[in-house]
Parts: C-alpha cells; structure tokens; sequence
C-alpha cells in the first residue's frame, strides 16, 4: 500500500510522541481502506448493470437485425409491453396481484409444512438408531425418484384448488430440509449433550436446548434452496391444471403463442424468489447471532 | 448428607471399563480400579496418556457404565445421570447459542426453576467468578479463561456435592491457568464439594488437591495415592516454590515417570510397526 501522506517529513515525526504518529498513520490506513471498499462496491454493481444491458440489448439487437425470430423467442420490449400491460389492464385470470397472492400462498403453505416435516422427522431419525435404519432405504427411493412427475397424480386426487399445489410443494421441499436436519442432528457435539444431561436436561430438553440449536445451522442453509422447491412445486402444479396463480399465466401464454408471456411470467416469479431469499438471510441472520462472524472480511494490508 | 458406612461420597471398587474398538477388538480402558473420596476432599488423579483418567470421571457421573465392579456415589450404586453431579469438560462445554446468563441459568432452568429464579440465581454465580457485565455475550466473544468461568459457574450454580473436572484448564496459557486455579480454590471452599479433578499436570495437581492419585498406564489401575498436606488457603502462583511443594513434587514424580515412559515407548513403538 501506498503511503497516505507523503509529505510528513523526518523532523516532524521526530518531534511528535511515537504513539501518535501510529495512530494518525492507522486512521489514515483505515480512511483509505474504506475508500477503496466503497469504489470497489460501485465498479462492481456499474460492470453488473454494465453486463445485464449489453445480454438484454444482443438479444433486442439481434430481434431488430431479424436474427433472432421473436416468435418462438421474445423481446425484451415485448417482455416489457408484456408486464406493464398485466400491472396497469390486469390479465385475462384477474389482476396480476391476485396471481401473485395465489402463487404466493400455495408456496408459502407448501414450504411451512414441507419444512416442518423435514425438520421433525429429519431429527427424529437423526437420534434414532432404529429409525433412521429402517427408513434410509425408503428415503433414498423416494428422493432419486422424479417426484414433480407426481404433481400430474395429486392434479387427478386433489383437483385444480389449492391442496395438489401445497402438496406437491410439500414433497418438493421435504427432502432437502430432512437431509439436513438429519446430517445437523449427526453432528451435535457430544460434549454439549453430555453437559445437559450433566446439567439435569430431559430427554425432550436436550432436543430444545442443545440438538434443535445445533441442527438450526444446517436447516437454514437448507431453506434458501427451499423455498424455490416450494415455488417450482406451486407454478408446475399450476401449469398441470388450475383456475388462478401465476402458473397458469404462463401456460395460457404459451397456448396464445406468446414467448413473452412466458418470459414476462418467469420475470415476476424471479422477483418473488429474490424477495423470499432476502428475507431467509435477514432471518438467518437474526437466528444465528451467536456464531462468531466469519473471518472472510479481514483483508491483508 | 447421606454416605455410605465408610463415610466416602464416592466409591469405586474393583471397577473395570472395556470398550469395543471399531476393529472389532476389545480395549481395556480400566482395570480393577479402587478409590475413595471423603467429603469435601479434593482428589486430583494424574497419570500418562490414555490410562482412563476421564474414563474414571464418565463413570462417576453415569455417562458411561462400568463394566465390572460397583461405582457408588453417596452410598448409591451409579445408574444414568448421577444426581448432585457436576461435570467440566477438557473442551468447551457451554452452550455457543445461548449468552452467558442464559448458560449458567440453564442447569436450574432445566431442573425445573422459574426464569427470574434462575437468573437471579445465575446472576450471582456470575459475579462470584467475576463475570458481571458480561451476562448478554455469547460464548465466541469471550476469552478462553472466560469460557472457563462460565462453565464453572454453570457447574456449581446446581450446588454439586461432587465435582468432576476433566483437564478443565489444559487449553489455557500458563498465566491464566494458574489464575484459574486461585479462583477454583476460592469458589470450592465456598461449598465444599468433593471433587475429582483430572490432569496430566502433576504442579496442577499438587496445587490443588488434598490428595493425588496416581494411575498406571492403561489399562489404568491406582500405582500410588499420595496426601498433599500444604496448608490452605493456597497461592498457585507462590505454593509451588515452598520446599515442601517441591519434595512431593519429587517424590509423586517418581512414581509417575515410569507410567509416562511406558505409555510413551507405546505410543513410539506403535508409530513405528
């Protein structure tokens, strides 16, 4: 690194107590650190907007120079035209709201129960023997099987209302929350399970206390992932039959030959998603407080 | 206090552990194993690598059972969680999600108190290993010797009759150890409970307890018991350059050196087949 301040010359500094002069010399060090944070921060997202403006406007360019036929591949114009006509006319199921609220809740059940199912049963059969090994066979079938194909069956039993949505959404996102509530269970250190019981801790209160917390790490790295399970589960479903959701905008676009709807639809769905993760890592965040932060963040001067 | 006819709180006599090793084979962790502690003593066992120090503390405390002999603590035979037991453990112990208050409040939280009694009670626990001020960190955030002093407080704030400690310090540096062990001293003789205290530091040892006992290399049986009879209240810093100290210093060591060869020519002699 360069020196921040040139200019101090040698009887200066021999006239300051030594301790100042390394004080003065770390905040000037700190202040130039932060600057060169805060440029780095603005280049990146300038190159990022940077990026997305030259892949969107290729593929509007190649649209006009009639290399790309937005027939079979949109526009992002006629994404756009697309989207401001569903915000300000609605669309033709109802206002876009209403299918995002749709959408929304199916996801949102499907990923309560999903992760909840996931959570009891992957630490049941994480603390027992004898479970764990008379189900794990049946687990891993269930899991290597393509299980969206199963929305088709839950269409048939359910019909075209809420509950096939939920459940296929539920059985999206069961897995991998189980798996890692199970591998979180795995690895509770028995230390810690030793000093509860040590300490008077039931059966149950060591399951609260030592193995519920210590599983929480793996079970909300699981939950990002989850929560796109949950609205891949709720737009398939949708798509395999029903009467409202953003699903079946998409499907009628795509009888109406229009790519843009798809792609207008995917736009929404997209921002649901980016919304959803924001609020797990806040929540993340908040549950996890007692880890030590992670070392990642000191840069060498 | 309810004791047994001899008057020990703990009793173990001709107790054996065997545990069965991944390979399939049988490991003889302990082998016909006596020793006694009074109430109220402080029992410190040293003894080579591997010679079933901790072993000894896991059966006391009923997280393991012994696989021969009887294991009593008050005049009862140990089976499950020994009531009136607390336990240190050589690692980090306390809970990394729940702040310190909450740490030390735990044991009466999950005996069943109310949350204001505990934490009242936890609160003063905290301010005897002079930890006040510190009640809404989390574990990461402290020292070592910090970490230490809430495991303390979390071990005694259930007023055990019986403490194990399994090389509670080992981790520290060599100051705060020994600052570690005036606080220990003056927190034990606030309630006096028997302790058995595992280290493979014979000064530590001396240091502390009223009596040392020294176990053979594994399987671990008792080579010698030896009584420490410097007057208390001890200094860690000071006792350890008296005379006295240091003639049983010399003569305890003695009788270690040879368990410590022998489980280091082991160790060697395994390394190289």
């Amino acid at each position: 690194m360069t020196r921040a301040h040139p200019q101090t010359d040698l009887t200066k500094v021999a006239a300051q107590p030594a301790t100042a002069v390394v004080e003065a010399d770390d905040r000037a060090r700190s202040r130039e650190l932060r600057r060169r944070r805060i440029r780095r921060r603005i280049l990146l997202n300038l190159a990022r907007i940077a990026l997305l403006v030259v892949a969107l406007g290729s593929w509007e360019l190649g649209v006009r120079t009639r290399h790309i036929d937005p027939f079979f591949w949109g526009q992002p114009t006629g994404v756009w035209k697309q989207l401001k006509v569903w915000i300000t006319d609605g669309t033709a199921q109802g206002s876009l709201a209403e299918q995002i609220l749709v959408t929304l809740q199916e996801a949102v059940y499907g990923f309560l129960i999903g992760v909840a199912l996931g959570v009891i049963l992957g630490i049941a059969l994480g603390r027992s023997r004898f479970l764990s090994d008379l189900l794990s066979p049946f687990i891993k079938a269930a899991n290597s099987i393509p299980r969206i194909v199963l929305g088709s069956l839950f269409s048939i039993a359910f019909g075209f209302g809420l509950t096939s949505k939920v459940v296929l959404a539920v059985v999206l996102v069961f897995f991998g929350v189980f798996f890692n509530a199970f591998q979180g269970t795995r690895e509770v250190d028995r230390n810690l399970l030793s000093n509860a019981r040590i300490l008077g801790a039931s059966r149950w209160q060591a399951v609260r206390h030592v193995v519920l917390p210590s599983a929480f790490t793996w079970i909300l790295a699981s939950l990002h992932v989850s929560f796109g399970f949950a609205l891949i589960g709720a737009v398939v479903g949708e798509l395999l039959g029903a009467d409202k959701g953003m699903g079946l905008l998409i499907r009628n676009a795509q009888n109406n030959f229009s790519p843009n709807g798809v792609l207008a639809g995917m736009v929404v769905i997209g921002i649901i998603a980016l919304v959803a993760e924001a609020l797990i890592t806040a929540l993340e965040k908040r549950l996890l407080r007692w880890r030590p932060p992670q070392m990642a963040g000191d840069a060498g001067i | 206090m309810t004791t047994n006819s001899t008057g020990n709180v703990i009793e173990l006599n001709g107790v054996s552990k065997r545990f069965a090793t991944p390979s399939g084979g049988i490991y003889t962790a302990l082998r016909d194993l006596h020793l006694a502690v009074a109430p109220g003593e402080f029992c410190a066992i040293v003894g080579p690598t591997g010679c079933g120090k901790s072993t000894t503390l896991t059966l006391v405390s009923g997280l393991e059972r012994a696989s021969g002999g009887t294991v009593e603590v008050d005049g009862v035979p140990v089976s499950g969680i020994t009531p009136g037991v607390g336990f240190m453990f050589q690692n980090d112990a306390v809970f990394p999600w729940k702040s310190v208050l909450d740490n030390v409040a735990a044991g009466p939280r999950f005996r069943g108190a109310g949350k204001r009694q505990a934490n009242e009670a936890a609160r003063d626990w905290l301010r005897r290993v002079g930890l006040s001020g510190f009640e809404d960190r989390y574990p990461h955030q402290l020292s070592g010797g910090m970490r230490k002093r809430v495991a303390l407080a979390q071990s005694l704030i259930n007023e055990p009759r019986v403490l194990l400690m399994d090389e509670p310090f080992s981790a520290l540096d060599v100051q705060t150890r020994s600052i570690m062990a005036d606080e220990l001293l003056a927190l034990w003789e606030q309630t006096r409970p028997a302790v058995i205290f595992v280290t493979h530091d014979l000064e530590e040892a001396i240091t502390l307890a009223d009596k040392v006992v020294v176990l053979t290399a594994g399987p671990g049986r008792i080579k010698a018991t030896f009584r420490v009879d410097l007057p208390r209240p001890r200094k860690a810093q000071e006792i350890r350059f008296t005379d006295d100290f240091v003639s049983i210093y010399s003569e305890i060591w003695e009788a270690l050196r040879s368990e410590v060869e022998t489980a280091y020519a082991r160790t060697t002699s395994e390394v190289s087949a």
